[in-house]
C-alpha cells in the first residue's frame, strides 16, 4: 500500500515539475498554450480518438497535469498484477458531494482516470492503457485508451485488444501474459448498476486521498473510510476477505449488477448466508463448479467453488471473468485461510 | 383533441421514417482482425442498424458483446456464417447481449469456452435460425448453455439448433413470457430447460440424444423464484439416452439418462400432445426440490401438473435411478412412463398410462426411503388451464421477416 501511495506522490511531484516546465515555455516562445484539461472533450457527446484531446497528461503517461487529483484504494481490484494510477478531475468551481450512504455524487464534467502499467526489468515503467469514466449530462461513459509504444499519446480502442506483457509478481514469479484491454461493453459489464454505467472504486469508505485534495469532496467524513485493507494482517481475516470480495466480486455480484442472476451477492455489509455463498449450490456455473457442491463449503477451501474459480485461468471457469490472465495468489490465499477457518457444517 | 392526436401521429410517423431512413447495414467480413472489426461494429451500431456478417469462419479470440438496443445481427445462414471460439482467451460466453429489441439470426457459434450466446436483461430478444455447437463428442469440458437468455421479459427462440452443451442446450432462466419453438436440441445434458421462469410455451421442438429432453425446474437462492405457467406441447422427445456428462455439483448432473420431461418445483405445468419414445428411465418425471438447503420464500413442491394427449412409445426399459433395475423388474421389466416422487400435487395424467410414486411426500425423507408403487393419477384436473404465451407483435414480425 505504501508503495502505491509513494507512486501517486511521485506522480504529483512530476506533474508539478511538468507544469512548471510548461509554464516556462510561453515565456520563451510567447504563444504556446497552457496545458489545460478540455472540459468540452469530457462533456461533449463525441468519443475523442486520442487521449491527448482531454489534456490530462503533459505528453507522457508519467506526467499528469496538476488539475488531476491522485487517489488510491484501500483494497483495490486485482487486474493481472497491474499497477494502477488513479486520478479524479472535476471542472473548476465544481465539487463532489457525499450522500447519506457514503456514495459520492460527482458533478457533470468529472473524469475518473485510471492508468494500468507495469514496472519493467530495466527499471523503467510501461503504461499500457488509460481508462476513462466520464460524467456527461446523460450519465457515465467508459472509454479505453491504449498508449503508443513511444508513450507520446494513447488511442481510443473501443473494441479493446490484447498485448503481450512481461512482469514479476510480488512473490518473484516472472510472468508473460496476454494482457486484455477491455472493450467498451466489457467496461460496462463491471461498471453496471441496473444497466447504467457507474463508478465502482472511488467510494468514500475505500478511498485514500491526500488531505489537500479532500476538500473537493464536500460533506465527506474521512473517518468513515472503514473498508479494511485486504492485506493488513492486523485486521481480522474475515473482514479482509469480505473486503476483498466486495472490491473484486461485488461490482457484478450484487442484486443490480451483471451477475444478479447468480443469486450470489458479495457486498461487504451483507450478512453471511446462502446468498453470500455459504452452502450455496451452483446454478449456471457449468464446469465452473469443478465438481463441487457449494460456492463456500465452510472449513473446506479445497472443495469450495469460489476458490476453484478464483484459481482457474480457463475462460469458461475463471472468476472474475475479466482482467484475469493470472491467478491472484495472495488474494486466493486470503480466501483459502478464511474458508478453512470457518466452522464445518 | 383530435387535432392533437393527428399532430402526434404525424410526428410519430416522421420519427419512424427518420429512424428507418437512418438505419444502416454494417457489413463485417470474415478474415484477418475479425475480433476487432466485429466487436467494433457491435459497439458502433445504432438502434435500427443491422450488423451483417459475411460468409465464412470468423476466428475469434475473445467474447463478443452487444449493448445497443434495436440491433439485428444477421449472418448468411447457420451453415455459412460461423463464429469460431476454439481459440477464445477470455469472457464467460461467445456472444453476450445486454440490450433490448435485439434480433440474432442466421449464423452459427462454435466451440465457446463457456456458454454459447447469453443475453441478460435483454428484453424482447429474438434468437432465430441459429446453430450453437460444441463440435466434439459430448464432454464435460464443453460450455454449460448453448443459448442462454436470463432475466428477460419476452424471449423468442425459433429455429435454433444446439448440440453438445454440458448443461442445457436451450436454457431460459429467471425470465417471463417465453416461446421456444421449432428448435432442435441434440446431445446436450438437458435438451431444453425452463428454469425459475414464468409463462413459457415450448412447442414443436425436437429433443433427442440428450440425457434429459425437456426440463422445467425451479431452484432456490435466486432473485426470481416460483416458476409457473409452462406449457410443453407438440414436441418430439425421443431417445434421450446419453449418459450424463454435466460437471458434478450442478443440479442437472443428477438428471438420470433416459429422462423425457422432468418437472421440478413448478406450479401450473401442462404437458400435452407430445411424442415420447425410447427414453429409458421415464417419459414424464415430476419431483420436488430435494437437495437440502432452501432460501426464504422458496416453494419446493410441484403443484397442479397435468398431462394429456401425449403418445408414449417404449420407455422405462433402462431406468438410471438408484435401484432402478430392481424397480423395473418388480414392474415386469419396464417402468411405466410417468414417475413421481410423491411430493406436492395435484397431478393429473390423462394419457391412460401407468404411473409410479416413490412414496416420498416428506422432503426430509432420503431417496433411500423410497417405497415405489403404482399410483393412480388419472383423476381429471379441476383447475384452470394455463393461458397461451403471446409475444409483442414486433417480435413475431422479426421472426417472420425474410
Amino acid at each position: 500500500m505504501s508503495g502505491r501511495l509513494r507512486i501517486s506522490g511521485k506522480g504529483t511531484a512530476r506533474a508539478r515539475r511538468a507544469l512548471a516546465a510548461l509554464l516556462a515555455v510561453p515565456l520563451l516562445l510567447g504563444s504556446a498554450p497552457l496545458p489545460a484539461v478540455s472540459d468540452s472533450a469530457i462533456m461533449a457527446e463525441a468519443f475523442p480518438r486520442t487521449l491527448s484531446e482531454f489534456g490530462f497528461f503533459a505528453g507522457s503517461p508519467d506526467r499528469p497535469v496538476a488539475a488531476l487529483r491522485p487517489y488510491d484504494l484501500r483494497t483495490p481490484l486485482f487486474t493481472d498484477y497491474a499497477d494502477k494510477r488513479r486520478f479524479i478531475y472535476m471542472p473548476a468551481g465544481t465539487e463532489a458531494r457525499v450522500s447519506g450512504d457514503g456514495l459520492i455524487e460527482w458533478p457533470v464534467g468529472t473524469a475518473i482516470i485510471k492508468s494500468f502499467g507495469y514496472p519493467q526489468a530495466d527499471g523503467g515503467y510501461r503504461t499500457i492503457e488509460t481508462r476513462l469514466l466520464l460524467r456527461r449530462a446523460a450519465g457515465w461513459v467508459a472509454l479505453p485508451y491504449i498508449w503508443r509504444a513511444d508513450g507520446s499519446d494513447a488511442d481510443l480502442r473501443i473494441a479493446g485488444g490484447r498485448q503481450p506483457v512481461s512482469f514479476t509478481t510480488p512473490s518473484g514469479r516472472a510472468m508473460t501474459i496476454s494482457y486484455a484491454v477491455p472493450n467498451r461493453n466489457q467496461c460496462k459489464t463491471c461498471h453496471e448498476t441496473s444497466g447504467e454505467v457507474t463508478p465502482i472504486g472511488p467510494r468514500l469508505r475505500n478511498m485514500d486521498m491526500a488531505p489537500q485534495h479532500r476538500p473537493a469532496i464536500a460533506g465527506a467524513d474521512w473517518t468513515l473510510a472503514v473498508l479494511p485493507r485486504w492485506d493488513d494482517r492486523a485486521q481480522p481475516v474475515a473482514s479482509r476477505a469480505r473486503a476483498y470480495l466486495d472490491v473484486n466480486c461485488a461490482h457484478c455480484h450484487n442484486p443490480r449488477g451483471s451477475a444478479s442472476n447468480s443469486g450470489l451477492f458479495l457486498e461487504y455489509e451483507r450478512p453471511p448466508s446462502m446468498t453470500t455463498g455459504l452452502m450455496k449450490r451452483p446454478v449456471a456455473a457449468g464446469r465452473g463448479s469443478g465438481g463441487f457442491d457449494y460456492a463456500i463449503d465452510p472449513g473446506h477451501p479445497e472443495r469450495s467453488i469460489m476458490l476453484y474459480r478464483l484459481r482457474s485461468l480457463d475462460p469458461g471457469i475463471a472468476m472474475p471473468e475479466l482482467g484475469r490472465a493470472t491467478v491472484h495468489e495472495e488474494g486466493a490465499a486470503l480466501l483459502d485461510q478464511w474458508i478453512a477457518g470457518m466452522e464445518q457444517r | 383533441m383530435k387535432l392533437m392526436q393527428g399532430a402526434m401521429a404525424a410526428l410519430l410517423a416522421a420519427t419512424v421514417m427518420t429512424s428507418a431512413a437512418a438505419a444502416k447495414v454494417i457489413d463485417v467480413a470474415a478474415g484477418e482482425g475479425a475480433q476487432q472489426r466485429l466487436q467494433e461494429a457491435l459497439i458502433l451500431a445504432e438502434p435500427g442498424d443491422t450488423v451483417r456478417l459475411g460468409e465464412g469462419v470468423f476466428v475469434l479470440t475473445d467474447g463478443l458483446s452487444l449493448d445497443v438496443d434495436g440491433v439485428t445481427v444477421r449472418g448468411a445462414g447457420a451453415e455459412r456464417t460461423i463464429l469460431d471460439f476454439a481459440g477464445q482467451q477470455g469472457a464467460g460466453e461467445g456472444l453476450l447481449v445486454t440490450s433490448d429489441d435485439v434480433v440474432l439470426r442466421d449464423f452459427a457459434v462454435r466451440d465457446t469456452r463457456g456458454d454459447g450466446i447469453k443475453s441478460k436483461a435483454a428484453h424482447r430478444i429474438v434468437y432465430l435460425n441459429l446453430k450453437v455447437e460444441w463440435t466434439g463428442e459430448p464432454e464435460t469440458s464443453n460450455g454449460a448453455y448453448g443459448v442462454y437468455p436470463v432475466e428477460s421479459e419476452h424471449v423468442l427462440i425459433d429455429g435454433v439448433f444446439v448440440r453438445g452443451a454440458s448443461d442445457a442446450g436451450i436454457y431460459v432462466g429467471q425470465s417471463r413470457n417465453i416461446i421456444v419453438r421449432d428448435s432442435v436440441a441434440v446431445q446436450n445434458v438437458a435438451g431444453i430447460e425452463i428454469e425459475n421462469s414464468y409463462n413459457a410455451d415450448v412447442h414443436d421442438n425436437v429433443a433427442t440424444g440428450n440425457t434429459g429432453g425437456i426440463l422445467v425446474f425451479d431452484l432456490p437462492g435466486l432473485p426470481q423464484q416460483g416458476g409457473h405457467s409452462v406449457r410443453l406441447f407438440d414436441n418430439i422427445i425421443v431417445n434421450n439416452m446419453t449418459a450424463n456428462f454435466a460437471p458434478a455439483g450442478n443440479i442437472v448432473a443428477t438428471v438420470p439418462a433416459g429422462s423425457g420431461v422432468i418437472v421440478m418445483a413448478n406450479r401450473d405445468v401442462e404437458i400435452f400432445d407430445n411424442v415420447f419414445e425410447g427414453n429409458g428411465t421415464a417419459n414424464i418425471m415430476i419431483t420436488a426440490y430435494r437437495y437440502g438447503e432452501m432460501s426464504e420464500g422458496y416453494q419446493p413442491l410441484p403443484v397442479r401438473i397435468r398431462a394429456m394427449g401425449n403418445l408414449h412409445g417404449r420407455t422405462g426399459f433402462q431406468p438410471a435411478l438408484p435401484g432402478g433395475a430392481e424397480m423395473a423388474a418388480a414392474f415386469g421389466g419396464n417402468l411405466p412412463p410417468v414417475l413421481w416422487d410423491g411430493a406436492g400435487g395435484p397431478i393429473s395424467i390423462a394419457d391412460q398410462v401407468g404411473a409410479i410414486s416413490l412414496g416420498l411426500p416428506d422432503l426430509t425423507q432420503p431417496r433411500e426411503a423410497a417405497r415405489p408403487g403404482p399410483v393412480d393419477l388419472s383423476a381429471p384436473a379441476d383447475w384452470p388451464r394455463v393461458p397461451a404465451v403471446v409475444l409483442p407483435a414486433s417480435m413475431e414480425a422479426a421472426a417472420a421477416a425474410e
